[in-house]
């Protein structure tokens, strides 16, 4: 049995364009419909044909990005609206956590809004009554509830919006990004009155940003992209699916930003520990392009920790040069140098470098934590001064599946004598 | 629309509660809170007589003593007419929020504009009746027993017309200021300032075109002018009428529900 049956759905927004395609008003009343039939040109497909079920009891999570299409899903399965074609069945009472506390009326009581509120969402208002304290406690507001809801903190209004909604005890619960609200404590205690409708047999929809919850809470998910499902099943999966897409996407985005600006004749900034954009020398050799590649050797901007990375750099000395050292050096967002050497620190001595060549500076192991990382090139003198140095004008960003914190992932192991029994590591 | 109108049915507690609201609400703050229910109508009353009996009294007819007594018989209704339909053609654009984010009945919204209307003229009808006492007016219980009828009427009257214009407004917003000029206009083709009878005889016709001719014409009758009510087939009539419109209007809601959540 499906509390959710979501078949071949498509929804069509028309776009707000100079001129309104008003129908007549006879038209409006006899059709229903106030727009003239939309044309290819003013529609905007939200939805492109999307079907999925959700079993009686399970948790079904969606995501995908902004502008996807997840809330106009959320919507119809609401009720709130029908689809342009297709057909949406829910079975049993529904709930929608949508906006919290739409509906409150500032100028009146805690009270009273719960109680319309309630009915609003379909209880009656015995049933509110019934269910009044248990929901004012769940807000925690027992010692304003008498007060106008105008006088309510934001969080406040959220926590009493929240509670009626989930304590109208719905079957089928939809849940668009609300967790969002209160502090630590209370989102706890939400997931915990999660915890207790998959207990008792309820199904929840869950459209979130939050990957990890959907891997924690759901049974299985879909990826909705454009209004196309790309994806759908188990959550893992999905995630990691969504994952990479968003990853090409963001590399596509990094790779768009200014590879080599033309000529910036930036002068030297005075503290180089600090990280300043620009781009300097005397450029008797010069960097023309610079490539970070992958084990696979395709360039990308994207990195796992841990995984190999590689800086191309192709040079060009205009001059046969006797004097030069490359280097290399890696900032954190927040503009820390998280590593910087060169040839010469290393030790190295320069004996020749004339016309094109190529320099690789490769890293076996990718040690940071995750996070976006801009880097440095250069070429220069052994005495500092430069002919060609680039400051920070490339990003690379460090994807990793753990959520660790700090800058460096040394390389390491977790050892445990016999009487502690861990595993998963 | 049958089953939409089952599952209004189902709403009322909502509505009931929701008008209560819109009372409570409205005047908090103010001073002296629900006593404006009664001083509203007064203080429009007291102009209305101040420019007919003291600013310019050729205009009006002889014949109708007192004559604050038959203004206020069809300025009440009209206020609760009148107001009832410039909140409710505002009040889904309003409660647009809940429209979109919350699934409940849209109908409800306009409902409960005219019913908080509703309320406050009951709350006139003690001034009104303190009118008769004051001017020492009988009313026979007889033409007294047809009130209800009218009240009646007229509830479904406005009900038809706030659904109906609440619905096309939120596609044609114009319809608001429009709506408040034509109600303008339609308050001087109401016998409500003058007698039917004073109207030119060429002018009946269409001043009968007006629905709310019947209704005004009603109220005075039965409440303020002396002998039995005769103008009552007239008023079953209207009823019919009256349901019509409410149908109609429910009808035009209906059609354009679905619309509602994306244009509001």
């Amino acid at each position: 049995m499906n509390a959710i049956d979501v078949r071949d759905v498509r929804k069509t927004y028309r776009r707000y364009g100079r001129r309104k395609s008003f129908g007549t008003l006879k038209s409006a009343i006899l059709t229903g419909r106030v727009a003239r039939d939309v044309k290819e040109a003013d529609a905007f497909e939200a939805l492109k044909g999307v079907s999925f079920e959700v079993p009686t009891g399970k948790t079904f999570g969606i995501v995908g990005r902004n502008g996807s299409g997840k809330s106009t899903m959320l919507k119809l399965i609401a009720g709130i609206g029908r689809p342009t074609s297709g057909h949406v069945t829910v079975h049993g009472r529904v709930s929608a956590l949508i906006e919290l506390g739409a509906g409150f009326h500032p100028e009146i009581s805690g009270r009273d809004n719960v109680f319309i509120n309630g009915m609003m969402l379909g209880l009656s208002k015995r049933e509110v009554a019934s269910r009044f304290d248990e929901i004012v406690a769940f807000a925690e507001l027992e010692d304003f509830i008498d007060e106008p809801v105008k006088t309510y903190s934001s969080g406040m209004y959220m926590r009493l919006g929240f509670s009626v909604a989930i304590n109208v005890d719905p079957d089928v619960l939809l849940v668009d990004e609300v967790l969002a609200v209160g502090d630590e404590a209370f989102t706890h205690k939400c997931l915990d009155k999660f915890a207790d409708f998959r207990r008792r047999g309820r199904t929840v929809l869950l459209v979130t940003h939050s990957l990890d919850m959907v891997s924690r809470f759901c049974d299985a998910a879909l990826w909705l992209d454009h209004g196309v499902v790309r994806a759908q099943g188990d959550p893992r999966r999905v995630i990691d699916a969504y994952l990479l897409d968003v990853a090409a996407a963001e590399n596509k985005a990094l790779a768009r930003s200014p590879a080599v600006p033309a000529s910036s004749s930036t002068e030297q900034p005075n503290d180089m520990m600090k990280a300043v954009e620009g781009r300097w020398g005397s450029r008797e050799a010069e960097i023309v392009s610079v490539e970070f590649v992958r084990t696979d050797g395709v360039a990308a901007h994207v990195f796992e920790s841990g995984e190999p990375l590689a800086i191309r750099m192709r040079v060009r000395a205009h001059q046969p040069l006797t004097d030069f050292v490359f280097g290399v050096a890696l900032f954190s967002a927040e503009g820390v140098c998280c590593y910087g050497t060169n040839t010469d620190i290393e030790g190295a001595d320069p004996h020749e470098f004339t016309g094109d060549a190529e320099v690789g500076f490769v890293i076996d192991s990718l040690c940071l934590v995750a996070g976006t990382y801009s880097v440095d090139v250069a070429v220069h003198r052994r005495n500092g001064v430069p002919y060609d140095y680039h400051r920070t004008l490339y990003t690379i960003r460090v994807t990793s599946k753990l959520n660790e914190t700090g800058i460096v992932r040394p390389p390491h192991r977790w050892t445990f004598s016999s009487s502690i029994r861990i595993s998963g590591l | 629309m049958l089953h939409s109108l089952k599952q209004l049915l189902r709403h009322r507690a909502l509505v009931q509660s929701l008008v209560a609201r819109e009372l409570k609400a409205r005047y908090r703050g103010s001073t002296l809170g629900l006593l404006w229910s009664f001083i509203n109508p007064l203080l429009l009353l007291s102009i209305y007589t101040f420019v007919f009996t003291t600013v310019m009294p050729g205009a009006r007819s002889a014949g109708i003593e007192p004559f604050s007594l038959f203004l206020f018989c069809g300025l009440l209704p009209w206020t609760w007419f009148s107001s009832s339909l410039l909140e409710s053609s505002n009040s889904l654009i309003a409660g647009g929020n809940l429209i979109r984010k919350v699934l409940f009945p849209a109908e409800v919204l306009p409902i409960v504009a005219v019913f908080a209307g509703l309320v406050h003229f009951c709350l006139g009808l003690p001034i009104l009746a303190a009118f008769f006492v004051y001017y020492r007016v009988p009313v026979p219980l007889t033409d007294l027993a047809w009130f209800p009828v009218i009240v009646l009427a007229q509830l479904l009257l406005t009900l038809g017309f706030a659904l109906m214009l609440s619905a096309l407004t939120v596609h044609f917003r114009d319809l608001r200021d429009l709506l408040a000029n034509v109600l303008t206009l339609a308050f001087f083709l109401t016998p409500i300032i003058y007698p039917l009878s004073q109207a030119p005889a060429w002018a009946r016709p269409f001043l009968n075109l007006n629905p709310f001719t019947t209704l005004a014409v009603s109220y005075q009758e039965v409440l303020a002018i002396p002998g039995p009510f005769e103008g009552w087939p007239r008023l079953l009539i209207f009823v019919v009428v009256s349901v019509l419109v409410f149908a109609i209007g429910y009808f035009v809601f209906d059609r354009l529900r679905d619309t509602l959540a994306e244009e509001v």
